[in-house]
């Protein structure tokens, strides 16, 4: 059978799975957890909570203070410490709360036992409007890396419709597993939240779509789905970016969302396998997101994993965990190694953002120095999205930003096809980044 | 620790793709059709190909040197195409010194004038070639005798001197028609045990190269295929055979080695596609209704021409615009 993917462009990195199989660890509590009042897109959350003031694991810390923004919850029970501006990973400074945890030990199980699951005929009894709010409160955004607030995207805007709910596992990062191991381990509790979500959007049909390398993966959900015409499990060929929300789109139902346009255009609700699991949580157990799954990963690191890592645990601890820095490291990146940040200071808080922590040794990690183009086309023919990449850069080396607009440049999804296959070692993504930077600063006509 | 960590924007990964990679790709998918004219021509192809290569990297050089002051660039390789290709497009027995004002031609003019390599609007070995055809058209026509003309049975009446050999195109072209095609010798045709400029008489081994080349995706099909095609096509159409037309002449080695030069050939596939085709057409017509027995030159030099406006109005379709 012919594997389904999106139509155009597209590499193969080596997938470099290292902790493929591996199960979820939790790492232990640290005594202080440094929460980032930034955990989504849009608004920061506005902070509810006063130094000294003592917090409940799982109660609410920064409520969200506009349509786009997502509450922050604490994973811990403790009191809160300071209210200060901290450093993020890539050295921004950010506002953040942070929160001295009690009883080390056992913050784990209290954490627990605060809980009072929802019967099944309790969440039967749920209206779409009461889900998407749960999990609005919840602080659920999108797990994938983008980390749009949930609740936004199951509003779906007056006029439009929803046909089908898209549950994304393909995973196409190299490196990176935590998706996996989270679909092998919890296939069931991920239908689950992904009926949720069928009903918040009123759908009644969903694709799970998992890249043909995770073939476990798929045979979890086969089981489970045996017999359920409503939810169907889609092997996909492994490309990159097959995770891309509208090369998703299209590989799974064949439309194209148009440009500028958002998955609903298509048709389509597109969410995360982690984000099913969280809304999961947040309405069958009443759990707001504090904690996911980190992919702790690199070639020469000691102990690789899955960890299950609480929402502000300091970065360089959780590499502890994995067996420290190796001797040769060259450069820690959050999240995959195709679209991640590079991180410049271990000492941050992780996010709800951070899929992965990946540690490239020194011969990794440095770029091999820029020869002129030689005009080979590869650029052009790899991008996902149809754009001439060596165009636009040329274009942003020049400051013809106006121009550069006619070539879409807005449609770029900065999946870094391009760079990573010039010949010529041209960085050309970062170029077409200044330049959508440089266009959003144009006034508007 | 961490002040030595570096940072960088994505993508962190590259695929190892490297100019001097896919150049040594086709030196290597040039390999067959050197040997195939070294054991048509014996030493004289040597020699020939010897002189263009090192003529051409020594131009390079200097002019890296001396001129622009930049750093050595003969490791990728590009300067060695120039000249295994501008070899390729020679006869065996032509005089060596002619031989290095094709190679200064093709880099100092070709290439180097523009800027160096990626800048430049015309293949530069095809500009070396054309330079010494115009300068030198008696010698740049004269083929070595003794090797066979591609005909079964040689007539002295067929107008082939008996000293100076004749390419097949050629003899035929002359002939008017005279000579049928039952007197081609195909096999001769297909291994390259005929005359003609050094590296387009052995038809197989090009093939070979072209093979090699999909392979290791230095290049696509689109250029070689269209070209081909279109050749074949116009042949049949204005009454020639396509057969002798496709494998005769200079045609696939165009097609394989000279039109799919990333520098001077489109950006998009819808682009490599017209280009290819209008070449294929541009040859035919030469051929049938110019004065040269040959047109691929010529006619990959004008689509070279028009590449950038054809990079104008070729884009690839944009993902969103392309709805079900
Ligand atoms: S980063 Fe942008 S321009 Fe480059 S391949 Fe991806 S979508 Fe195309
Ligand atoms: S891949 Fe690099 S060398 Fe090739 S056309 Fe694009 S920018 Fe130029």
């Amino acid at each position: 059978m012919k594997l389904k993917t999106f139509r155009k462009g597209g590499i193969h990195p080596a997938p470099s799975k290292l902790t493929s199989g591996m199960p979820i660890v939790e790492i232990g509590v640290s005594s202080e957890i440094r929460l980032e009042l930034a955990e989504s897109i849009g608004v920061p959350a506005r902070c509810i909570v006063k130094p000294g003031q003592s917090v409940s694991a799982g109660e609410m810390i920064a409520e969200a203070a506009a349509f786009v923004s997502a509450p922050v919850h604490s994973p811990v029970a403790g009191t809160v410490k300071r209210i200060e501006k901290l450093r993020d990973p890539q050295g921004f400074w950010r506002e953040a709360v942070v929160i001295a945890t009690e009883h080390i030990e056992t913050a784990v199980d209290e954490a627990e036992e605060a809980l009072s699951p929802r019967t099944q005929d309790e969440v039967d009894a749920l209206t779409p409007k009461e889900i998407i709010d749960i999990v609005g409160n919840a602080g659920v955004v999108g797990l994938g890396g983008a980390t749009f607030p949930t609740r936004v995207k199951l509003s779906i805007p007056e006029g439009k419709k929803a046909e089908v709910v898209i549950l994304n596992g393909a995973e196409c990062e190299p490196f990176l597993t935590c998706d996996e191991v989270l679909m092998c381990g919890y296939p069931d509790r991920i239908v689950a939240g992904c009926r949720l979500i069928m009903k918040a959007v009123g759908v009644d049909r969903a694709i799970i779509g998992i890249e043909a390398n995770k073939p476990q993966a798929i045979a979890a959900f086969r089981r489970l789905l045996k017999g359920c015409d409503d939810i169907s499990v889609q092997p996909l060929k492994m490309k990159y970016p097959q995770g891309g929300e509208k090369q998703l789109i299209y590989a799974l139902t064949g439309k194209e969302v148009p440009e500028g346009g958002l998955p609903v255009d298509a048709g389509a609700v597109v969410d995360n396998v982690a984000t099913a699991y969280a809304v999961y949580d947040a309405i069958y157990n009443r759990k707001p997101l504090t904690q996911r799954v980190v992919t702790v990963t690199g070639p020469h690191l000691k102990k690789p994993g899955n960890y299950l890592v609480k929402i502000g645990t300091t970065i360089s601890s959780i590499i502890e965990a994995a067996g420290g820095l190796p001797e040769d490291t060259g450069k820690v990146i959050a999240g995959g190694p195709m679209m991640g940040k590079a991180m410049s200071r271990l000492d941050a808080p992780t996010t709800k953002a951070i899929s992965g922590i990946l540690v490239l040794p020194e011969s990794m990690s440095k770029r091999r120095s820029e020869e002129p183009c030689i005009r080979c086309a590869k650029c052009v023919s790899v991008c996902p999205m149809g754009l001439e990449p060596y165009q636009m850069m040329n274009l942003s080396i020049a400051k013809r930003f106006e121009d550069i607009t006619k070539l879409h440049v807005m449609s770029c999804l900065e999946c870094g096809s391009c760079s990573y296959v010039c010949p010529s070692h041209r960085p050309l993504l970062d170029y077409i980044r200044y330049a959508k930077q440089e266009i959003r600063k144009m006034p508007k006509k | 620790m961490e002040n030595k960590l570096t940072v960088s924007l994505s993508p962190h990964l590259h695929s190892h793709n490297s100019i001097s990679r896919s150049m040594w790709n086709v030196i290597i998918a040039l390999i067959p059709a050197l040997a195939v004219a070294i054991w048509t021509f014996g030493v004289d192809a040597l020699w020939v190909i010897a002189v263009s290569v090192c003529a051409c990297m020594l131009t390079e050089w200097l002019i890296e040197r001396f001129m622009f002051h930049r750093p050595c660039t003969l490791m990728n390789g590009s300067a060695i195409i120039t000249g295994l290709l501008l070899a390729f497009n020679l006869p065996s027995i032509l005089p060596w010194w002619m031989v290095v004002v094709g190679a200064v031609v093709a880099i100092g003019i070709g290439k180097m004038s523009f800027g160096g390599l990626g800048c430049n609007i015309w293949n530069p070995a095809l500009v070396g070639r054309v330079f010494l055809l115009i300068s030198f058209p008696a010698a740049m026509t004269t083929w070595p005798a003794g090797v066979s003309s591609g005909l079964v049975h040689m007539s002295g009446a067929s107008g082939a001197d008996a000293t100076t050999g004749a390419t097949l195109l050629a003899t035929l072209n002359e002939s008017n028609g005279e000579i049928g095609m039952s007197s081609v010798d195909f096999m001769d045709m297909a291994i390259g045990h005929m005359n003609g400029s050094l590296g387009e008489v052995g038809s197989i081994a090009i093939l070979i190269g072209l093979v090699y080349m999909l392979i290791t995706k230095v290049i696509t099909w689109h250029i070689p295929v269209s070209m081909i095609g279109s050749a074949a096509l116009f042949s049949w159409a204005f009454g020639g055979n396509p057969l002798l037309d496709v494998f005769a002449g200079g045609l696939l080695l165009g097609a394989v080695f000279m039109a799919t030069d990333y520098v001077t050939s489109p950006m998009t596939k819808a682009g490599q596609l017209i280009y290819g085709f209008m070449i294929g057409f541009i040859t035919i017509v030469i051929r049938r209704y110019g004065s040269y027995p040959e047109g691929v030159s010529f006619a990959i030099l004008l689509m070279n021409s028009f590449t950038p406006i054809i990079n104008r109005y070729c884009h690839p379709t944009l993902f969103g615009r392309r709805r079900k």
